[in-house]
């Protein structure tokens, strides 16, 4: 019988499963962030304190979680403020981040251009386009391989 | 600064000899060409067919005259060259996954050999039995082996790897070697991202590295060890060299080498510089024409219309070679890529010609 008339299901398997020596991913699970602060944010929205809020937004990065759910809430706290900034806003609040803020920033833009909503992504354009201007092609490269997503 | 283009395939991996006028390299298939320098041009005069698949590792030991190469059939080859022919040994390495770098130790008495088994291999000639042997180093290594480098007293070995992780082992062989004196380097060093290349500098007290997410790092052995790393704006780096003491050059997805300042007192490191041919910017004015086009194209009117890359290479560097100098004072140093091109670049006349280049 010709060969290629033979089952061919072996290859269907996934050899590496079978091997004792496996890489398993070994995260440190680190110190917990739970993300910014929900109604701290609110208020300084209201109040009309961009700059301080944005701050606020971008500390305690839920980057060491499992929990979808704190993860997804902080990226709505997040996003809340980057759409809620005038464009002209946008630039000196980009400038007053250092090298770790603008990759974390640009982490955040790229996970809110995954689920745009009305007219989201306009303004994540203009911050991408600030954001980018600082962190340049590092920043972007770092977004795609960081192994601690926000 | 000169530029030679072997082939239009990329140059997998190089090395040169001892006086630097041949050059051995894989032009991304199954054999290792060896080129000649005439003058200005380059000849070539030996073919080595023995792989079965690509070569991904060539390391030339420049005081006994012999070529280790490695390759994705799971084996490396000891060329040593007899009257006019280099014969190939084989040296079975026991991966069963391909061997990815391979490097000679400094006393040329054993080679080091990654891989994607998860393993190094160390291989040494047993003279009873006239055959390579090699010897594992297995834990705690998780997954493929990028890059190795050999510390100067022979026996410790700097590795990175896929599993984020850079180490530096002790690779002494007792049927080789005396036992090593103590160092300054205690025991391993878990870090980053996925790594690339590691160079240890000309006194051994420092490793650097560059790795996936665009950052560079160097890590000082001792007592209380000290990393210190760069997140760059750049695209990522493939490869990176010592040039002096204080200073690395290395190059990636940019198409040029960039020049990096490490500063022991302060533990920082520094953006150098781009060390590349300075653009002849044309001083031409755009017509309206020309300024409708750039903005259907690229929806910008700018001024500059740069076709290609202004750099020498024109596609990304996979390896960078110290020529002269040694890896503490080096003085040319030579740069191949995957457009089959290699580049020799001059220290001395770099430095002349971008002003505010530092290389302290």
């Amino acid at each position: 019988m010709a060969k290629n008339t033979l089952s061919s299901r072996f290859r269907k398997l996934d050899i590496d499963e079978f091997d004792e020596n496996k890489f398993v991913d070994d995260h440190d699970e680190a110190v917990d962030n739970q993300g910014p602060d929900g109604a701290e944010i609110d208020n300084l929205i209201r109040q009309g304190d961009m700059m301080t809020a944005f701050h606020i937004a971008l500390r305690n990065p839920p980057v060491n979680t499992k929990n979808p759910a704190i993860k997804e809430r902080a990226l709505a706290i997040v996003l809340r403020v980057l759409t809620s900034f005038k464009s002209s806003d946008i630039e000196p609040a980009v400038k007053s981040l250092d090298r770790s803020g603008v990759d974390l920033l640009m982490k955040y833009i790229y996970r809110g251009f995954k689920k745009p909503s009305d007219n989201s992504s306009a303004i994540l354009l203009q911050w991408h386009e600030k954001a980018f201007a600082v962190g340049g092609l590092g920043s972007i490269v770092r977004v795609l391989t960081a192994r601690k997503t926000v | 600064m000169s530029y030679h283009s072997f082939l239009l395939e990329p140059i997998s991996c190089h090395s040169w000899n001892k006086d630097r006028t041949q050059i051995a390299l894989c032009p991304n298939n199954h054999d290792v060409h060896i080129y000649k320098k005439d003058g200005t041009k380059w000849t070539k005069i030996h073919e080595l067919k023995e792989h079965n698949g690509q070569v991904t590792g060539i390391d030339w030991a420049p005081e006994s005259n012999r070529i280790v190469t490695c390759g994705t059939d799971r084996n490396a080859y000891v060329w040593s060259l007899k009257g006019e022919v280099w014969k190939p040994t084989l040296v079975i390495l026991r991966i069963n996954r391909a061997a990815r770098c391979v490097s000679w130790s400094p006393k040329e008495n054993k080679f080091a050999v990654g891989s994607g088994s998860r393993l190094i291999s160390i291989c040494y000639f047993e003279q009873e039995n006239d055959w390579w042997v090699c010897k594992h180093i297995k834990k705690p290594i998780r997954s493929t082996v990028l890059s190795l480098d050999w510390h100067p007293n022979n026996v410790l070995l700097a590795a990175g790897s896929c599993d984020f992780k850079c180490r530096v082992f002790s690779a002494y062989i007792k049927e080789v070697e005396e036992k090593p004196g103590p160092t300054v380097w205690g025991s391993k060093m878990p870090f980053g991202e996925v790594l690339f290349e590691s160079g240890p500098s000309g006194v051994g007290n420092r490793l650097a590295w560059t790795s996936h997410d665009s950052t560079v790092a160097i890590a000082e052995g001792g007592k209380t060890s000290t990393i210190s790393s760069l997140s760059s704006e750049t695209l990522p780096l493939l490869c990176v060299s010592f040039i002096t003491e204080n200073s690395l050059v290395a190059a990636g997805h940019d198409c040029y080498p960039v020049l990096f300042v490490y500063d022991g007192t302060k533990g920082s490191v520094t953006f150098g510089g781009k060390l590349d041919v300075p653009k002849q910017t044309s001083q031409r004015g755009i017509s309206a024409r020309e300024r409708f086009q750039n903005l259907d194209r690229r929806a910008t009117s700018s001024e500059t219309t740069e076709q290609g890359l202004e750099s020498l290479h024109k596609n990304s560097i996979s390896q960078i070679s110290v020529l002269e100098g040694g890896k503490s004072k080096c003085s040319t140093f030579c740069t191949t890529g995957m457009d089959g091109g290699m580049v020799t670049w001059d220290v001395k006349s770099l430095e002349s010609a971008l002003k505010d280049l530092k290389i302290v």
